[in-house]
């Protein structure tokens, strides 16, 4: 996945909808800048493959040396898979945050959430401001 | 970069686990000039100091450093401080007291009122005309030993010494925060930026590393080293800190020592320990700490996760009965319920090969 071609909330998770046997699920992620911003990761918690989740819901958590950061969905549906090799292996996020780095899939029940998200040159713009 | 007691201070230069282990590695720097600094001139200052501390300063001998604490009538920590004895080349001899930085307002008016039963004492706070940093680490003394007029490598652990780094006036000491050997200078503030970077050039062969405030929070929390604010406060005496080492009660009178008496006759009512929590999440101060009944018996006061060791480790008060080392208690890790191991201090010590 590049970069480029993601959406992204202002709280820095990436979103990736593809279709799967007639179905929208999305891929969630954080985003490299986050990531870097983040700085020393130390622990990660996410939750459980069934669960449902509303747009902008808390799923989970990303721990750095310094403070403890929520992870919130930016779609509303079910997860149906949890990268559950990742928080033992959280240099993932460092070297491949759009790759090897997903946190979730969620099969979407709706498209509520979708249009807060920004396209990568918004999201380009949004970090920019803030850094 | 963050506001900090009325100075900008890095979090972080690059990466606080970069910084950390350039620390315990090789050597970093750090920009401490936050820290209070102040200068007690004249006849009487000894008295003065000894007065106001747990710690005995009458009898210091020039180039001396003693840690101690500032306690008020109750017996409640207002800082943690070290003192010198130092003396000029030209021979004036005083005492310099570095105090933490979000207490600094509070001392110099703590003091004030004393002053007027030391006439001759004249008290000044060189804070802001002077800059401070400490070099720290295993390569620390080695990078230093080339840079001032005396020889550093002779200069004892806790022992402080007014010299030069080239024909700039500093004050070196043989102390830290972060459980490795090394110095810390005191400069002024117009020099601090040449001698900063004279520092970088001496140790670039070594890997010298500038380090930020989270490095240095690490840091000391491995060492099992208090900070004000966490560890400290005015509820809190120094007796219950594990401090008692600081306190020096007998034949002597202080601001306090009659509240610490009785504390010390009474038995403690909880102690400072080391955690060691089960598992990879790290434990964060005002986690309530519960025994197996899921009743609190005390409070984390810092945690994190420790970049030498690999693992979480916390400080905390606990009541007497679990402040025993090995002793299991449990954490609400912000509602999750984490075990613990009680742990003697410090997590990390060096290895004294020097």
């Amino acid at each position: 996945m590049k970069p480029e071609d993601l959406r992204y909330a202002e709280s820095h998770e990436w979103v990736h909808v593809s279709e799967q046997d007639g179905q929208q699920v999305a891929t969630v992620g954080i985003s490299a800048f986050a990531i870097e911003q983040l700085n020393d990761l130390v622990y990660m918690d996410l939750p459980e493959a069934g669960r449902t989740l509303k747009a902008g819901e808390e799923f989970g958590e990303v721990e750095s040396v310094k403070a403890v950061s929520p992870l919130y969905s930016p779609v509303s549906g079910e997860i149906v898979e949890v990268n559950s090799q990742l928080p033992d292996n959280l240099e993932w996020l460092n070297e491949d945050p759009y790759q090897k780095g997903w946190i979730l899939k969620v099969r979407m029940s709706g498209d509520e959430g979708l249009d807060q998200l920004l396209d990568h040159a918004a999201y380009q713009k949004q970090c920019a401001e803030s850094g | 970069m963050v506001p900090f007691a009325g100075y900008e201070m890095p979090i972080q230069y690059g990466s606080i686990v970069q910084e950390h282990q350039a620390c315990r590695r090789s050597a970093a720097v750090f920009d401490v000039s936050h820290m209070g600094r102040l200068r007690f001139d004249g006849e009487g200052s000894a008295q003065l100091l000894d007065h106001l501390l747990s710690r005995r300063v009458i009898g210091m001998k020039p180039g001396q450093v003693r840690y101690g604490l500032i306690c008020n009538a109750d017996g409640g920590v207002l800082d943690d401080v070290l003192v010198s004895r130092l003396e000029t080349p030209s021979g004036t001899d005083y005492h310099l007291m570095v105090v933490n930085a979000s207490n600094r307002e509070k001392i110099l008016k703590w003091i004030q009122p004393h002053l007027a039963d030391f006439p001759k004492v004249t008290m000044s706070d060189r804070t802001e005309v002077t800059a401070m940093i400490a070099v720290q680490g295993p390569e620390a003394i080695g990078i230093c030993s080339r840079l001032f007029s005396v020889d550093i490598a002779g200069l004892r652990y806790f022992r402080g010494v007014v010299t030069e780094q080239f024909s700039k006036p500093v004050i070196v000491s043989r102390t830290g925060y972060t459980g490795e050997d090394g110095i810390e200078i005191i400069v002024r503030a117009e020099d601090a930026l040449r001698v900063w970077e004279n520092l970088m050039l001496a140790g670039r062969d070594q890997g010298i590393t500038a380090a930020g405030l989270g490095a240095r929070d690490t840091l000391r929390m491995e060492a099992g080293m208090p900070l004000y604010g966490h560890e400290l406060s005015e509820q809190i005496n120094p007796l219950e800190a594990g401090l008692g080492f600081a306190c020096d009660l007998d034949d002597r009178s202080f601001v306090g020592d009659d509240a610490l008496r009785a504390a010390r006759q009474r038995g403690a009512t909880r102690a400072r320990v080391g955690l060691v929590p089960e598992g990879r999440r790290p434990v964060r101060e005002a986690c309530a700490i519960l025994d197996a009944e899921g009743q609190t018996i005390g409070q984390v006061t810092s945690g994190g996760p420790s970049p030498t060791l690999g693992h979480p480790i916390a400080m905390g008060y606990v009541q007497p009965a679990a402040a025993e080392v090995g002793t299991t208690v449990r954490i609400d890790n912000r509602g999750r319920v984490q075990e613990a191991r009680v742990t003697a201090l410090p997590f990390y010590k060096r290895s004294r090969t020097a």
